[in-house]
């Protein structure tokens, strides 16, 4: 008789992640040898034993830089088959599709590039039916021609406000999970310097990470990064600084070339796209069996659309005044809708994980000091 | 790939694939020579018991690197002289010691980066100099800087085979893949290792005993080539029947389990074999200074094997191991779960506690505390405690072989000898020499100082017999 198949459930794959991450941990603190690449192993060293929150926590600080993959003696053929970027990865998966909710769109959006990518097919459509049906309806001139600022707020206030609401949720229940106690502004401050200067994908000495060019360090995706990374808070400053200028100042976009939010979002865009794409051509040389294999798709199909902001904003910035202006901007608006919407479910969540990890990290260090 | 190898005449072939052949094919190859690197290893597992190490022991006269304050050629002699009690050979232990300072900024501008000592390791931060993620990515360091020379490397690359006549090297036989092919090179640099992956070499020499012990390191250094050599007439040194080994913890793979396996908690437990019986005092000195003497003592007891038992007060007072404890809330139920006669281990923890003293406050785990028993043998004779705080815990102990002490007796320049005098272009670095220096004992981070300066000066004068 052969014993009935049941499909795994998420609760299963779930223990099975973080069971693995449990196995892999126990030899890296008897092990130590990788204490120099970051943050995670001073983490570990700290204690003898972890619950699985420790895991967690130890997940959401790693980066991704593989120092300690191919440094390991222990790295498959052995049989102890330790792969620690791996095996954090999957729990930071699993995390984020645990504490978001609803899950469904958390694991729908976080294993399925595709329902991203339809997702903005729909938003575009959306952008496009609106721009034409209210067309000339609209109160404004320039791109409130195609779409009224009234309209395009009461669009888009909605679309930020509540995953940012939802985002927050989910940031509590994770921070319960881990202790986290309340936040001081010397916590902040030892959490912003790795934010800023992303010192754990330095391999510890500034010579970088193991991402793409396998045992070799490099700088390329650090630096790629916090292009993406300034580039897209540049870019938000710019869209904070219109908001300003609409409403306190009443000089409604679009915005001469010497104004604050073109000062602001044309590096910011530069950046962000030549961020993105960048990321984006740095995983296709990357093993992916090093991360969440499965999440590829749709981490990349984030990273596309987060570099398709960008870039169709500066698009749009060069088509002022032609034809193609309502057509760039309903794209442009679509892309951004879409970022926005998805937001606690896609890879973007990681930044505010990690932020969070990094408070933690520097809390256990002050109760530790 | 095989012909390419074998059409041409090499100016070097290095046979190994861990620290020393790395160190002698940057050299060799800097001088301007044409390199062939061969190891028998694959590409996952190259770099021998070198990818398994974690430090390098070296002379500074004042901080180095990431080394603190001083450690003299004369401090650093000294030490070698107490671990080998005298078995060294003091011009090529000070050649060793003197040049292991001009290492360190050389390992740096090939590509090994440095990192504060571990967490645990304090006592080494002033004379060993830590390799950033250990010992693998050293390797990989060099594997990149003589890619990045030109060096030809070949993995799954075994030298069965070496053709010496008149005391000239002529050829090596090598087994790659599935065929032997013959490669010629003007001169050989022999960098691989000891023979402890042998087992059936290690039952000659120890007895039969030794097909229980562990081997810490890498599978492939079988002796081939050393036994090669010795065959042909080439002159050792080192005790042929000696091995370095240490208690690791029994459940640990056959091979390669490496520094994980070890295991810091004999100080503070009571130690029995299979019989449930004592045999030696577990609080003798600190664990680091009697790490090495477990080894023996384990291999010395039948089916050399061993228990250490704790109770839980003492169950965070070491290192984290990689396998949890067996657990239980007797002493009974302990000896059941271990498989030992449970009478005789109740009896052996019951006397030993009757032997513990009656006030424990003086305990100290990292000094000499002089909590002794009294009248019992063997006694314990520091951090004696009873073992009466429920879960008790025990970590099953065998011996692990780190090396043989058998080797190429080689000059200061690195180069071998036959009974008629120095061999024309064959050179021998690390492990496969050590026993010159080393030979008895171990001194931490030694082995790969050794390798990198023998490594160096061999690649330099093999290529300088060519160029
Ligand atoms: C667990 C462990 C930890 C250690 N930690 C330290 C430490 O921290 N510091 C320290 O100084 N020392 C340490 N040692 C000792 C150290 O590993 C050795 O002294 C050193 O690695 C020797 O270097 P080597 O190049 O001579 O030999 P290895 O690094 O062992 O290299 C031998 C090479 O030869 C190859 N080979 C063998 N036979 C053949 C053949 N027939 N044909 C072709 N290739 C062959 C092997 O595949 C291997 O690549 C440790 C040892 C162990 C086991
Ligand atoms: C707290 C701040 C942040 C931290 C610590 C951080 C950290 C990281 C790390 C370590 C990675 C690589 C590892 C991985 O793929 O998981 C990464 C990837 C990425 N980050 Fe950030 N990040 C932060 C904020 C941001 C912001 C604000 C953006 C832009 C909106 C951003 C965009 C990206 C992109 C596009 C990738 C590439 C994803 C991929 O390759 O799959 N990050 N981030
Ligand atoms: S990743 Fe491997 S080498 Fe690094 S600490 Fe863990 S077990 Fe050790
Ligand atoms: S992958 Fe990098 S960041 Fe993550 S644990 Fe390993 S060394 Fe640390």
């Amino acid at each position: 008789m052969c014993a009935e198949k049941t499909e795994p459930t998420i609760k299963d794959t779930i223990n099975g992640a973080i069971e693995e991450a449990h196995r892999q941990v126990q030899i890296c603190n008897a092990c130590r040898y990788c204490e120099g690449y970051c943050a995670v192993f001073p983490a570990i060293n700290r204690q003898r034993s972890f619950s699985n929150s420790d895991i967690s926590q130890l997940a959401n600080l790693c980066h991704n830089c593989r120092g300690c993959y191919y440094a390991c003696q222990y790295s498959e053929p052995h049989e102890f088959n330790v792969n620690l970027p791996r095996a954090l990865a999957e729990v930071r998966a699993q995390n984020w599709q645990t504490f978001m909710r609803p899950r469904a769109l958390a694991t729908g959006f976080q294993q399925h590039g595709v329902l991203l990518a339809l997702l903005f097919i729909v938003g575009l459509m959306l952008m496009l039916f609106a721009a034409s049906y209210f067309r000339n309806i609209g109160d404004g001139s320039g791109f409130y021609a195609v779409l009224s600022h009234s309209l395009m707020v009461s669009i888009f206030a909605p679309a930020f406000i509540l995953p940012l609401i939802v985002t927050g949720f989910g940031l509590r229940a994770y921070w319960r999970a881990v202790g986290g106690q309340r936040i001081s502004v010397s916590h902040l401050a030892s959490a912003l310097k790795p934010v800023a200067n992303l010192e754990n994908l330095s391999g510890g000495q500034g010579q970088g990470c193991n991402f793409e060019r396998e045992e070799r360090y490099t700088n390329s995706r650090r630096w790629l990064h916090q292009a993406c990374m300034y580039g897209f808070l540049l870019c938000f400053a710019s869209t904070v600084s219109g908001t300003l200028m609409h409403y306190l100042f009443a000089s409604p976009a679009p915005y001469p070339l010497l104004s604050v939010p073109k000062l602001l979002g044309i590096p910011g865009g530069l950046l962000l796209t030549v961020g993105c794409a960048g990321l984006a051509w740095l995983k296709t040389k990357a093993d992916a069996s090093l991360g969440a294999a499965s999440l590829w798709g749709a981490e990349m199909a984030f990273v596309l659309l987060l570099g398709a902001t960008g870039a169709t904003g500066l698009l749009l910035y060069a088509a002022t005044g032609t034809g193609l202006m309502p057509l760039l901007l309903a794209v442009h608006l679509g892309s951004v809708l879409t970022f926005f919407l998805t937001m606690p479910y896609t890879k973007m969540t990681h930044a505010f994980f990690r932020f969070a990890a990094l408070i933690r990290d520097a809390q256990i260090k002050q109760e530790n000091a | 790939m095989k012909t390419e190898l074998s059409d041409r005449l090499w100016d070097v072939a290095i046979v190994g694939g861990g620290n020393a052949a790395l160190c002698a094919a940057i050299e060799a190859s800097e001088a301007g020579a044409t390199v062939l690197l061969l190891e028998s290893a694959p590409k996952p597992y190259r770099g021998g018991n070198s990818r398994h190490t974690r430090n390098f022991r070296c002379m500074h006269r004042a901080p180095l690197s990431k080394l603190t304050e001083a450690y003299s050629e004369e401090e650093y002699f000294d030490d070698l002289l107490r671990v080998t009690k005298g078995h060294t050979d003091e011009a090529l232990a000070r050649l060793t010691i003197h040049e292991s300072e001009s290492c360190l900024p050389w390992m740096e501008d090939h590509g090994i980066r440095f990192q504060p000592s571990l967490t645990g390791t304090l006592s080494l931060s002033r004379t060993n100099a830590f390799f950033l993620g250990g010992g693998k990515s050293l390797v990989n360091a060099y594997y990149n800087t003589i890619e990045d020379l030109g060096v030809t490397v070949a993995y799954n690359a075994a030298v069965t085979d070496i053709a010496i006549k008149d005391n000239h090297f002529e050829s090596l036989q090598v087994k790659i893949e599935d065929s032997s092919v013959r490669i010629q090179a003007k001169s050989v640099v022999l960098a691989s290792g000891g023979f402890q992956a042998d087992l059936d070499w290690l039952a000659r020499a120890w007895g039969p005993a030794a097909r229980n012990f562990l081997i810490r390191g890498t599978p492939y250094n079988k002796g081939v080539v050393l036994k090669c050599m010795l065959d042909q007439g080439a002159v050792s040194v080192g005790d042929p029947t000696q091995c370095h080994a240490v208690a690791i913890d029994g459940r640990a793979p056959k091979y390669d389990g490496g520094i994980v396996t070890r295991l810091d908690c004999v100080p503070f437990s009571v130690v029995v074999n299979e019989n449930g019986d004592r045999f030696y005092d577990e609080g003798e000195d600190v664990w680091p200074k009697r790490y090495a003497i477990w080894g023996r003592l384990v291999a010395a007891q039948p089916n050399q094997v061993a228990y250490s038992i704790i109770d839980s007060k003492s169950a965070e007072l070491f290192m984290p191991s990689v396998y949890p404890p067996i657990t239980a809330d007797s002493i009974e139920a302990l000896a059941e779960e271990l498989g030992l006669p449970v009478t005789t281990l109740t009896r052996t923890i019951e006397t030993f506690n009757a032997a513990c003293p009656q006030h424990l406050e003086s305990f100290h785990p990292t000094t000499l505390d002089g909590l002794a028993t009294s009248s019992i043998e063997p006694a314990k004779t520091n951090w004696a405690r009873p073992i009466c705080e429920p879960p008790y815990y025990a970590y099953s102990l065998r011996p692990g072989v780190t090396f043989t002490y058998l080797g190429l007796k080689v000059d200061e320049s690195a180069r071998a000898t036959s009974e008629k005098g120095r061999y024309d272009n064959v050179w021998a670095a690390g492990e496969i020499m050590a026993g010159s220096i080393l030979g008895q004992g171990y001194l931490a981070g030694f082995g790969m100082t050794i390798g990198t300066v023998f490594g160096r000066i061999a690649g330099r004068e093999a290529a300088r017999h060519v160029c």
